[in-house]
């Protein structure tokens, strides 16, 4: 049986992971490799490399974050952040990455979905969908959540679809950091609107969360980030409790 | 000498990655004379059917070919292993070995396409030679819209939208539709019993 993905985020900075609030009070939680591979021990379907600076000149610190980590890991290991053209995903692959994670770029210029697809393959492309609630909808905003798009996010999942995403990575801007749960009506919503996996991101603060999203929000795979780090929820420790709750995961791993 | 053939359709790194930290002596090629010379071949695959085109028209396709005859190890992953058989609905005008019978299907419409995830094996009898040691219901991960049927090759399945062929495997001929390169230990253990043929 398919079995629902439980993804392992990294934001880092300048080469070490850091985990802060809205990007303010930035601490260290260590080394990238070390982490991944840590999270990859304890039974982390994938790894997702988050670089939260993201300008030009930081990319070669970037690239060799990544060659070090992909160096540790065996699972797939996507990297995102300030992709913002082919050359730039084709130097990430190239170090060593499975999939690219476009956001703003892919909204500034949807033909990059298709451009990147067509020469690494779909499964090689997740779109990140940032989205908040405006009213009754949901709007996708770009640039780290500072700038709101104007389009809407459900019909934003379809077109980059479409143009060849392989899978949509959903983060609730309204859940994001809060640890009260994932926003299990839009990733129904989208989930339901698509026919290519969505990962749910945005809100983790406990295992009951998993099992909601998995249960009511039809996600196939969730992300969290802080809830893993610092101990506060090990990877092992919220498997164990989904397959309690007969939520089908890869374990014993 | 392993030679990982290059065709020019996406990401070989991890598969080099993977069989470098097994101890494998690898090379990474579209050279049809190192693969001519190589004693074991891997033929990798991410991306369209269609790609496996560039192998018949740049004498890569005669190298396997030569290669399997003289029956050294063969392993097709993902779409690798798709074109071991004749062909698949996703470029029907593109040829296959036709190592094997039948046809590349896509998965129907009523579930969501690509099949991304871990999933787990279920491996008939216990003759497998690539799968020596690896528990039944192990997890391997699989991203891949086309899928290759079940055969009497099959030495394990995978259930999604039905049963499909997960390994195949007949003398010195083997495919796999998962990423053991991307399958954690598991994947590791296949890899390695596939260097030790």
């Amino acid at each position: 049986m398919l079995t629902k993905r439980i993804i392992a985020c990294l934001d880092v900075a300048a080469g070490r992971v850091v985990k802060g609030t809205q990007f303010l009070n930035l601490r260290d939680a260590g080394d990238p490799a070390e982490l991944a591979a840590a999270h990859a021990h304890a039974g982390a379907d994938e790894i997702v490399l988050l670089d939260i600076t993201a300008t030009h000149e930081k990319r070669a610190t970037l690239l060799e974050t990544v060659r070090r980590t992909a160096r540790q890991i065996f699972i797939p290991f996507t990297v995102g952040g300030g992709v913002r053209t082919l050359q730039d995903a084709a130097a990430i692959f190239d170090a060593g990455a499975d999939k690219v994670s476009i956001n703003s770029a892919a909204i500034a210029d949807p033909s990059l979905i298709t451009c990147i697809a067509q020469r690494f393959g779909s499964q090689a492309v997740i779109v990140a969908i940032d989205a908040k609630r405006n009213n009754a909808k949901f709007e996708a905003w770009t640039s780290g959540g500072r700038t709101p798009s104007g389009k809407d996010a459900l019909q934003w999942s379809q077109e980059a679809e479409d143009r060849g995403a392989g899978e949509i990575l959903l983060t609730s801007m309204d859940r994001d950091g809060t640890g009260k749960g994932f926003d299990c009506d839009l990733t129904r919503q989208i989930s339901q609107a698509v026919r290519i996996p969505v990962i749910a991101s945005g809100g983790a603060g406990g295992a009951e969360h998993f099992v909601e999203v998995f249960r009511q929000g039809a996600a196939d795979a969730a992300l969290a980030a802080s809830i893993f780090h610092f101990g506060m929820t090990s990877i092992s420790d919220l498997k164990s409790r989904l397959f309690a709750a007969g939520v089908p995961v890869r374990f014993p791993c | 000498m392993i030679a990982i053939v290059d065709y020019k359709a996406g990401n070989l790194a991890s598969v080099k990655k993977a069989l470098d930290h097994l101890g494998a002596e690898t090379v990474v090629t579209s050279d049809p004379s190192q693969v001519a010379k190589a004693d074991k071949i891997v033929l990798p695959g991410v991306g369209n059917f269609a790609a496996t085109s560039t192998l018949n028209d740049s004498g890569l396709r005669d190298a396997i070919v030569d290669g399997i005859e003289r029956h050294i190890p063969f392993l097709g992953i993902c779409v690798g292993m798709q074109w071991m058989l004749a062909s698949s609905e996703e470029a029907p005008s593109v040829h296959g070995l036709a190592l094997w019978p039948g046809e590349c299907s896509r998965f129907p419409a009523n579930v969501k396409s690509p099949h991304v995830g871990w999933n787990s094996l279920q491996i008939r009898g216990s003759s497998s030679r690539l799968l020596r040691g690896i528990r039944p219901g192990s997890y391997v991960y699989f991203t891949h819209s086309y899928r290759v049927p079940l055969l009497a090759a099959t030495s394990a399945e995978c259930e999604y939208a039905g049963g499909f062929s997960a390994v195949v495997e007949k003398d010195n001929l083997f495919g796999v539709q998962f990423h053991p390169e991307k399958s954690g230990t598991t994947g590791l253990a296949i890899l390695k019993n596939f260097c030790d043929l």
